[in-house]
């Protein structure tokens, strides 16, 4: 079994998803000083805020189902059971990194967890997930795929193809809008004319379901639903997690478009806060278990970061590998 | 051995690899119905509705399908029904597809075969007559065959879906009611990246490939004061360099005969690649013959100056062979 199906497994826990949520925040909050220290390329997005979605999904879907994510998707990688060593390895652009450090922040992949290279063009990976899907049904197996992607994907023509196309086919797939308030640098009000995204299922004649994406319990319950759906061979269900992103659109962003106090307002509901809270009323955690929670996932990044500074860069000869089926 | 037309061609391609392999199965507009070059008739009738599928119209939509299906080890061969509507699904061949490969380290392979019309001639207007090889050239983990004969249609096609990464048919329009005879099954598939020498000669190598590979021999064959090497490369990406430099370095002079627009065209790295490689052992600069950095027009006496002709092939290289020097392409005296 891969490290990364260990850690999927991990998930069947309330705990063990608390503890992944926090991983994610840890490994994402570590990226900005690993940038600063001048080990990062390019650009990152992150996924602050939005960690019970990923890991609502993830402790959903079996390894065997299929998933695409957009190019915010650190949090989905680690959520599906990419390590850290494997999701900083790759933003650092070492041969650790769990695409060989060929793709970089953008495009993370861990086949043994049916994650596919994740997708830096916005949309784009809805096609490709109803691929995957009707994969499934022509192999007549009860695989499902799920598509994660944000609002403002949800004005590219790929989006409203895909729906179509999914509902006509009946396709075992879940689309998953992670609607966070902001395509890019834009508010959704701006850019889209209803807020609640779901709707546009109704066009398609497609199940939809609005869900609270701060609530792991309550994106479980919905991506479950869904998901059986699919298997059951009755076709595509379109569910938007309202969210919120703590950080900017990428690191470039600042944010400063946002409405005075609405991240304030945001931060009252964190997904972790939420969770923790909930177990700690249940009676399955302690205040001071949490803090320790906290600091052992400090030291296991800490200690994934230390890995993958000492790992290498990719090879030359890896440049030129894998470019097609005749050059391995 | 059979007679056939370059479209019963395909069809006879697409029903043995169908028939061989369970997990390819065909999708695009209106492939049940055969299609309006009739290029697909009969194979719903034959395999059902799971493995012929007809779709929306809806370019991204399928095509994407394309590549996730054959991410998961299906072969799927899309139809582009004509090559130009790619352009609304591009990111989906370019950008994802071409790309999972080197992305995933070979985790995920993507055994693709996009079928398209493709080519002038047949009086569709400029919408709908490109050839548009150009726009996958430079874009790497994506091969393009482009067939002459009803033979290269069978076999390269057999070839593309066979293969495990994305490969671009673009089949000519205008050849699709050509006959000829086809050797199917195993004996008659031809490998991507081989291209077919079509005449042995002396004094010129021509290198054509589709529907200028008929050009660059009805010129051939309509004068008698030089022979020609003409070589069809049929897979222009990756073409088959080899071949080609084995027929310059023995003739000594290169023509390029291309359908696509002056600018940019394939011929160009063919020439350059051949001057590189042969450099001092030249008789006379390559020379391309191409069709002017224009739009296709529609009205057929512009369409037919367009494209280059067996007799404007025959005037440029006489000229060639006369002066050493590379002709004036005709279009340069309208220039203001």
């Amino acid at each position: 079994m891969t490290t990364s199906l260990v850690r999927r497994q991990a998930l069947n826990t309330e705990l063990g998803r608390l503890e992944r949520m926090l991983e994610i925040r840890a490994v994402e909050e570590s990226i900005q000083t690993l940038y600063n220290d001048g080990h990062v390329r390019g650009s990152t997005h992150l996924a602050n805020g939005q960690e019970a979605v990923s890991v609502g999904i993830a402790s959903v879907l079996r390894p065997t189902d299929v998933v695409t994510c957009t190019y915010r998707g650190h949090a989905a990688a680690l959520a599906l059971g990419v390590s850290p060593e494997g999701v900083l390895g790759e933003i650092c652009g070492r041969v650790i990194g769990c695409s060989g450090g060929m793709g970089g922040s953008m495009h993370l992949m861990d086949a043994s967890v049916g994650l596919m290279p994740t997708f830096a063009i916005v949309g784009a990976g809805l096609p490709v997930a109803a691929g995957v899907a009707l994969a499934a049904k022509l192999k007549k197996n009860d695989s499902v795929a799920l598509t994660i992607f944000g609002d403002g994907s949800t004005n590219i023509g790929a989006f409203h193809e895909t729906l179509n196309m999914a509902s006509i086919f009946k396709l075992p797939i879940i689309f998953v809008i992670e609607n966070n308030l902001y395509g890019e640098y834009t508010r959704i009000n701006l850019s889209t004319p209803i807020s609640d995204l779901a709707d546009r299922a109704d066009s398609y004649a497609m199940r939809k379901e609005i869900v609270d994406g701060q609530d792991i319990d309550a994106v479980i319950k919905s991506i479950s639903a869904a998901v059986d759906f699919a298997r059951a061979g009755n076709g595509p269900s379109l569910i938007e997690a309202k969210t919120y992103r703590f950080s900017g659109h990428s690191r470039a962003d600042p944010a400063t478009y946002r409405t005075p106090g609405e991240l304030d307002e945001w931060k009252k509901r964190d997904p972790l806060d939420i969770a923790a809270a909930k177990l700690i009323k249940q009676g399955d955690l302690t205040e001071k278990d949490l803090e320790e929670l906290k600091s052992t996932i400090g030291v296991r990044v800490a200690k994934a970061i230390e890995v993958v500074l000492a790992s290498e860069g990719p090879s030359l000869d890896s440049l030129l590998q894998h470019v097609s089926a005749s050059r391995k | 051995m059979t007679v056939m037309r370059t479209r019963q061609a395909v069809i006879q391609a697409l029903s043995d690899e169908l028939e061989s392999d369970p997990t390819v199965f065909l999708m695009g507009e209106d492939i049940g119905s055969g299609g309006p070059f009739k290029a697909t008739e009969g194979l719903i009738e034959k395999f059902g509705e799971e493995r012929v599928i007809d779709t929306p119209i809806s370019e991204m939509a399928f095509l994407g399908a394309g590549v996730g299906a054959a991410a998961m080890g299906m072969r799927p061969v899309v139809e582009m029904m004509f090559i130009e509507f790619i352009g609304v699904a591009l990111d989906q061949l370019t950008t994802q597809g071409a790309f999972y490969r080197y992305l995933s380290r070979g985790a995920y392979e993507v055994p693709l075969t996009i079928r398209a019309a493709a080519g002038a001639g047949l009086g569709f207007g400029c919408q709908h007559s490109q050839i548009l090889d150009q726009w996958f050239r430079g874009n790497a983990g994506i091969s393009l065959v482009i067939p002459s004969s009803p033979q290269s249609m069978y076999g390269l096609l057999r070839s593309a879906i066979r293969s495990n990464d994305p490969v671009v048919v673009l089949e000519h329009k205008a050849l699709y009611g050509e006959r000829g005879e086809v050797v199917t099954g195993e004996a008659g598939i031809i490998p991507i990246g081989k291209a077919n020498v079509v005449s042995q000669g002396t004094d010129v190598t021509i290198v054509a490939i589709g529907s200028t590979v008929h050009t660059a021999r009805a010129a051939m064959e309509s004068q008698s004061e030089w022979s020609a090497e003409i070589i069809d490369l049929q897979t222009l990406i990756p073409w088959d360099k080899e071949t080609v430099m084995k027929s310059v370095a023995k003739t000594g002079r290169l023509v390029v005969v291309e359908e696509s627009s002056y600018s940019g065209g394939w011929g160009t790295e063919i020439s350059s690649e051949v001057v590189s490689q042969l450099w001092g052992q030249l008789k006379a600069p390559p020379h391309r013959i191409t069709s002017p950095d224009a739009p296709i027009p529609y009205a057929q006496e512009l369409e037919k100056r367009y494209l280059p002709s067996p007799e404007y092939v025959v005037s440029q290289i006489t000229a060639l062979l006369k002066t050493g020097k590379c002709p004036a392409p005709w279009w340069e005296g309208f220039k203001s």
